[in-house]
């Protein structure tokens, strides 16, 4: 194997974002908007959703909404259900679209569709302006930690491209956002009807100054969405050959979770707490001397010590917590409600353990933000709680570090997901 | 912005190698299901840059509709000699002659009933995950399949009954008799598809570049003659430049016209094209809008 000295790596070009709205604020219309002033549409579905333009009764024009319409299903009841991913790209970037349905089951979609987006876009309808549900989808964005969160005030058209509604929605949006930790909010006015200020700038809105919903998406910097600072390398599965060139070598193959490493960093193993050093990082390409999140690679290191899938190699001197208890912002998923006397799975990063839900200290209200006290929790529920684990956890606070303070919950019997939380571990 | 070329494809290699792995790792008996198609031949490369110089934890596995291009079943076991993994075969023939599949003709399609024969060697085999190369881009009932897709002891799949997804946490538990459906490139396009054969300097059938053939041409699109498909009374052949954009059954996979004889103008030719990769090039899935959604709740991949 060639030595290599880096191979760059380079996240900023797939922006992974969610689109977020009351059902008719307009969003399948948004993300047809997109797809179609971005040439992402292709001749076919064009003619396919012509046609049942037509057959629904409509004589012009394309209905962009029906692009986005999944399963036949739905399209019978013609409503959407759970999360569907589209693709498109620019020059620019490729993006993911997580496309995610408003109705009752909403926080369970939209916390799946979130958990894995760089960027929410929050649809509010121009002539409501910020409603229960708007305040809803920035709690559950900020829950959920999304890094950047674009407010887009659609339908001006039908406020006549008024300023004054504009710069209304803005204000109620941004007293009510304070007490949310969000990192980063943008406005935008838009027609995704009329196409003004999605792709095109169009002429109507010439007092607002800033970027399209498209420039935004294309230059917003997303570099630093991944935690840059805490080596975190879960090992998902060790590589012995056993061929004769090969004997002795035993690597630890995974994932790079958040920060970097390089050749002869000293690092330590948890939960065993042993110490060693960084021999070789090793690509299919060859040997590298420096490696960041998010790489898969496989590391060897300079000692014999017992490493299993489970375990995970953090620099000495930078530790996470390594413990059996812990405080969770949990969601819960499924039809059938949390049952704390029962023994649930856990899956942590590459770890699964048996755990028992300890107490429920209160259920937040999402419309409202509020705590009540509360001793079950049913499907969309979201609750703080305190959780007992068999084996201890090695993890961060998930505002710090989304990959290692994020869990499942799996019903043991049924095998299905049915939580989905976020680790409090105060420093 | 990074000067690197097709830098978005780092992000993408390194989340499918993450998924490979844990499929490694957490399934007991999974399998990589390789049909000698541009998506499968990633993945096999994929899987090297997961598991070397470990060999693969799982066998390779081929369901022969016997309707395949002979182009690429020379490919498909030049491939997997090279890569020294073990390749298994299970061909439509045996499930034709068990009684298992009754075809109304010889020469019709045979997509459609792939998946008898493949939840047959699941059976066989006990495999409790097959990991495929099927990608979300590809059609709409597809883009609302999870990575790890679940389906029951027959097979089957419930659109409203899918494991939710967070993260990239998979839940890749099954009871005993059902099985996973792992799909390590959902979130590449063709495009990315072919941007990564390029860049990795991947060997694909020879049928996917431009060359010559005798077609026929019909309403949906062009026929390639062979055994299975001749003129009718009232069709004549000709001779095309064409390739394909997807290799399948050999009666009803078509080809599209063009002279695109590299990857780089295969990309080209992606990157301006204006129908879909199923649009395009399989006739049975145009039948209906939901041809594809019925076939999946079948146990087709
Ligand atoms: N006038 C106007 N109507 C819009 C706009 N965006 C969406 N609509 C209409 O609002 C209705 C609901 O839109 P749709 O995209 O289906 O909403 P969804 O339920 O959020 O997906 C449809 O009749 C759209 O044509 C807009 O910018 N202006």
């Amino acid at each position: 194997m060639s030595a290599i000295e880096k191979i760059p790596l380079e996240q900023t070009e797939l922006l992974r974002f969610i689109t977020a709205g009351s059902v008719d604020d307009g969003k399948s219309t948004l993300i047809g908007r997109l797809l179609h002033d971005s040439k992402s549409i292709f001749e076919d579905q064009l003619s396919s959703i012509t046609n049942t333009t037509r057959k629904r009764g409509m004589m012009e024009g394309v209905d962009l909404s029906l692009l986005t319409d999944g399963l036949q299903a739905e399209r019978e009841q013609g409503i959407t259900i759970d999360v569907a991913y589209r693709y498109f790209a620019t020059p620019k970037r490729k993006f993911i679209i997580a496309d995610t349905p408003g109705h009752e089951q909403y926080t369970r979609n939209m916390v799946t569709g979130a958990s894995t987006a760089n960027l929410a876009v929050i649809l509010i309808d121009a002539r409501k302006g910020v409603l229960t549900q708007s305040r809803r989808h920035a709690y559950l964005a900020s829950l959920v930690g999304i890094p950047h969160l674009v407010v887009a005030v659609n339908k001006m058209d039908l406020v006549d491209y008024s300023q004054s509604v504009f710069d209304g929605i803005c204000k109620d949006f941004s007293a009510f956002a304070e007490r949310l930790n969000l990192h980063h909010v943008d406005f935008i006015p838009i027609s995704a009807l009329k196409g003004d200020m999605v792709v095109e700038r169009g002429d109507r809105l010439d007092w607002y100054k800033g970027t399209t919903l498209m420039d935004l998406l294309e230059n917003i910097s997303i570099s630093h969405d991944v935690n840059k600072e805490d080596f975190r390398f879960p090992v998902q599965w060790v590589c012995r050959p056993h061929t004769e060139k090969l004997h002795d070598f035993r690597g630890y193959m995974g994932r790079i979770e958040s920060g970097a490493i390089q050749v002869g960093d000293p690092i330590t193993v948890l939960p065993s707490g042993l110490n060693s050093r960084v021999k070789e990082i090793v690509l299919y390409e060859g040997t590298v001397a420096e490696a960041e999140a998010p790489q898969s690679v496989t590391l060897t290191i300079e000692d014999h010590l017992d490493i299993s899938r489970g375990d995970v190699m953090v620099k000495t001197g930078d530790l996470p917590q390594v413990t059996k208890a812990f405080d969770a912002m949990l969601c819960w998923l499924s039809e059938q409600p949390l049952d704390p006397a029962r023994k649930y799975l856990i899956k942590h990063t590459t770890r699964v353990v048996k755990a028992v839900v300890n107490r429920i200290d209160y259920q937040v209200d999402v419309n409202t933000m509020n705590q009540e006290t509360s001793d079950k929790l049913t499907m969309n529920d979201i609750a703080h709680v305190n959780i007992k684990v068999q084996q201890p956890l090695v993890c961060d606070d998930y505002q710090r570090n989304r990959a290692t303070g994020c869990f499942i919950v799996i019903d043991e019997s049924s095998n299905n997901t049915v939580g989905a939380g976020m680790i409090c571990a105060s420093a | 912005m990074s000067n690197r070329p097709f830098a978005h494809l780092d992000a993408l290699e390194s989340e499918s190698i993450h998924i490979m792995r844990e499929v490694a790792a957490e399934c007991a008996n999974p399998v990589l299901l390789f049909s000698g198609g541009k998506d499968s031949i990633v993945l096999l490369r994929l899987a090297e840059k997961a598991f070397r110089p470990c060999r693969f934890p799982f066998p390779l596995m081929h369901i022969d509709t016997e309707h395949n291009f002979p182009e690429v079943i020379e490919f498909r076991d030049h491939r997997a000699k090279e890569l020294g993994e073990r390749l298994i075969v299970r061909s439509m023939e045996d499930s034709i002659k068990k009684g298992r599949v009754v075809l109304r003709s010889e020469t019709q399609s045979r997509n459609a009933f792939q998946s008898v024969t493949l939840l047959d060697a699941i059976a066989e085999f006990k495999f409790d995950a097959c990991i495929g190369g099927a990608r979300r881009d590809e059609e709409k009932a597809r883009a609302k399949e999870r990575i790890f897709s679940f389906r029951d002891e027959f097979g089957q799949w419930d659109p409203k009954n899918q494991r939710p997804e967070l993260w990239d946490l998979y839940n890749t538990r099954t009871h005993s008799g059902e099985n996973i459906r792992v799909f390590p490139i959902s979130n590449w396009t063709e495009l990315d598809v072919w941007e990564y054969i390029l860049r990795e300097n991947l060997e694909v059938p020879s049928i996917y570049f431009a060359h010559e053939r005798e077609v026929i041409r019909r309403e949906s699109g062009l026929l390639p003659v062979s055994h299975l498909v001749q003129p009718d009374a009232d069709e004549h052949s000709e001779k095309m430049t064409v390739r394909f954009r997807t290799v399948g059954d050999m009666s009803c996979t078509c080809p599209v016209a063009s002279n695109a004889a590299t990857v780089e103008a295969i990309i080209a030719e992606t990157a301006m094209t204006r129908i879909t990769e199923r649009g395009a090039t399989r006739m049975d899935d145009q039948t209906s809008d939901a041809s594809m959604e019925l076939r999946k709740k079948e146990g087709y991949f």
